[in-house]
């Protein structure tokens, strides 16, 4: 297994019938990932999509062995069915959702915090593209035919940045061993450094790609992490050196609030770290390359 | 979303924080108005505007007299104020909070913030307050007390209390303090802001404690839920194109460049806007148009784009994932027929039907420069930009 999810991950949709998660689950199962249901409160007993749909999360996981699930359902109601999946027994958990209140997301980091470390289920965004293991499973909304099959591990917070460095790897012939999306929101399910962390303990993993941006401090923490207890080499890019202070650009957590948010303060703060800058965004390719190359 | 001094005091008061008698003016009139209200010998006239540092961009004007208060006000009103949270343009006062003299025998420093690393609330507080924040931090750290709040149980009078005697309170103080401390963090939470800050929060001759500045930023995450909130918007302090393109679900930030962007997510766009510097250009502005770019939204991303007169070249820069390269390409095509556009196009395509779509491009006719990779985008973008330039220069 690569990291999170594998071909027999049995998977729920969460906002299973509504029109997104409609298009989604298909294009899920479309690239082979094992969907076995989805919730919509209300509509349980259905069939959709030839699956079935239950009314809650634990119905799923009593019924279809659910383990883990991706969330679709409007920002107001997002917290609320992230946390009916943790406390459903869901393992992992993808929230596509963009929107949802940063007090929610605190809620919701408190609530999974009170389950023992075992039982805790693990969140990745919201606000991301989800997670996809090529030629596995995809847990997402990315082009699942532009990653290849490899041993190349990405953790990013923007989709489209996420998908411009698996093309780079492709072009070059160097493919994905997991993509995990962590999202641009000020709190995020998990930090990079969470995803570091999983990728340290992968097999399949040889090198890993983080795709960072201005804002906040993951960054330097997960370079702290890398430096500390990592034998793996990381690699990194963080967007935003053109951003202002105090502006947002785009995602809600991409601004520059206080000392050490920059990108070009991260860049160097990483780089004392350890951790191998690629120097521009269309040199994420050649940097990983020329890694794997000294391996 | 931030909102004005005055109507972060009424808020705040309205849970329990105590604020000096005062009242909104929008002309020179009103202001004496207001002053007569209020009584007393001394009136602070107060510009609003979204910004901090107000004093020392002289928004803030302490009078003795009435007519002092009319000249003021008559000095204030339309003016636009810089400070270093304006930037440059700065940001036009048209409205006045007239507020009562408070007799000053300290100032502190209070905000509750939230704090990304420990994904809670923290509250922050110095005994050495007037002084911003940052300037704090940077030459006197220890002088800065931060107490980190649970959110499933709340801020309790400990912490508080806490708080208030490590800001140096009497303690008969003390208990004025936990009041405004509870108050504060309740309004953080119950109306779903990110910021509250009391800067600086003064202790009157009098031993009252005071709010004399206050300052809150909102959740725009959270607006749904908080229409009283959303209701004090101000968007003659917000950048008129920004505003805009929010209208039209778009996300857009003017910089000083001259190389226009258009660029699918918003990683992608800081990434694409990182690689036009390398390239040796300056973007003129941050546009992410999201994931389902139709024709109708390219069109007017495109009008967003160009409407900024200092654009010299545009870049657009999709990867496509759900939708289709093809699609985008006739958005493209269409909306430069559509518009009369007077500068180089430079479009780079990638990701689903790319083939189909750089086609579509070509066949069209249209003088649009097309790349291949990201770093050929930038580099032709900024080539374009220079040879507009030249020309000009003749």
């Amino acid at each position: 297994m690569a990291i999170f999810i594998d071909k027999d991950t049995r998977i729920i949709v969460q906002g299973f019938t509504g029109k997104i998660g409609t298009f989604h689950a298909q294009e899920m199962i479309d690239y082979g990932s094992n969907v076995v249901g989805g919730i919509t409160p209300g509509k349980g007993g259905q069939m959709h999509l030839d699956r079935p749909v239950f009314n809650t999360v634990k119905e799923a996981v009593e019924q279809a062995g659910a383990e883990a699930s991706i969330v679709f359902v409007p920002p107001a109601y997002a917290a609320d069915s992230i946390m009916e999946a943790a406390e459903a027994g869901i393992k992992y958990c993808v929230s596509i959702t963009d929107g949802i209140p940063t007090q929610d997301m605190m809620k919701v980091k408190i609530f999974l915090s009170k389950f023992p470390k075992e039982k805790r289920m693990v969140l990745t965004g919201p606000n991301c593209a989800g997670t996809i293991s090529p030629g596995k499973s995809m847990l997402g909304i990315m082009p699942g035919h532009i990653y290849m099959p490899g041993n190349v591990g990405i953790v990013g917070r923007s989709g489209t940045l996420g998908y411009e460095a698996a093309d780079q790897m492709k072009a070059l012939g160097i493919g994905v061993s997991t993509s995990v999306g962590i999202g641009g929101d000020p709190i995020n399910g998990s930090s990079h450094r969470d995803i570091l962390e999983k990728f340290e303990q992968d097999p399949e993993t040889k090198v890993v790609v983080m795709i960072g941006e201005i804002g906040g401090p993951q960054e330097v923490e997960a370079g702290i992490f890398a430096k500390e207890h990592m034998t793996k080499p990381v690699v990194a890019y963080i967007a935003g050196l053109t951003a202002p202070k105090g502006r947002r650009m785009g995602h809600a957590g991409a601004i520059i609030s206080s000392v050490g948010e920059s990108a070009a303060e991260k860049v160097e703060m990483l780089k004392e770290l350890g951790v191998i800058i690629a120097p521009t965004p269309a040199a994420m390719g050649e940097t990983v390359a020329k890694v794997l190359a000294k391996l | 979303m931030d909102i004005h001094e005055y109507q972060a005091k009424q808020l705040l008061a309205e849970y329990g924080v105590k604020i000096a008698a005062g009242g909104l003016a929008y002309s020179p009139e009103d202001a004496v108005q207001r002053a007569r209200e209020i009584g007393g010998h001394v009136w602070v006239v107060k510009a609003q505007i979204h910004s901090g540092a107000r004093g020392k961009a002289g928004g803030i004007k302490v009078c003795k007299t009435h007519d002092e208060v009319s000249d003021a006000a008559e000095a204030l009103l339309g003016k636009k104020l810089v400070t270093h949270q304006t930037g440059p343009a700065g940001k036009q006062c048209l409205r006045l909070y007239i507020e009562a003299g408070t007799d000053i025998a300290k100032e502190i420093y209070f905000s509750l913030l939230i704090d990304r690393a420990h994904e809670r609330i923290v509250m922050v507080g110095s005994a050495q307050g007037g002084m911003e924040i940052e300037e704090l931090a940077e030459n006197n750290p220890d002088a800065i007390k931060k107490i980190y709040i649970e959110p499933a149980v709340g801020l309790q009078d400990f912490q508080a209390r806490e708080m208030a005697f490590a800001l140096g309170l009497h303690p008969d103080l003390v208990p004025q303090a936990v009041k405004l401390i509870q108050g504060c963090y309740r309004a953080m939470r119950e109306l779903d802001a990110n910021m509250v800050e009391i800067n600086p929060l003064v202790i009157t001759g009098h031993d009252e404690l005071i709010a004399l500045d206050a300052k809150m930023g909102f959740d725009d995450n959270a607006l749904f839920r908080r229409q009283k909130i959303s209701e004090l918007r101000d968007k003659t302090q917000e950048d008129p194109r920004e505003m805009a393109a929010a209208d039209r679900g778009l996300s857009y930030v003017g910089l000083d460049g001259d190389i226009g962007c258009m660029i699918n997510g918003a990683g992608l766009a800081m990434a694409t806007m990182d690689m036009i510097k390398l390239a040796g250009g300056e973007p003129a502005n941050f546009l992410d148009v999201g994931g389902g770019a139709s024709a109708e939204r390219t069109e007017k991303a495109f009008r967003m784009v160009l409407q900024d007169k200092n654009v010299k070249a545009m870049l657009v820069n999709i990867f496509a994932g759900i939708n289709r390269c093809d699609w985008i390409a006739e958005g493209v095509v269409q909306a430069v027929r559509k518009i009369d556009m007077k500068v180089p196009l430079i479009v780079r395509l990638s990701g689903t039907n790319v083939e189909e779509g750089r086609k579509i491009i070509h066949d069209s006719g249209l003088p649009i420069i097309t790349a291949d990779t990201l770093a050929e985008a930038a580099e032709k973008a900024v080539q374009a930009r220079n040879e507009v330039v030249a020309k000009a220069q003749g």
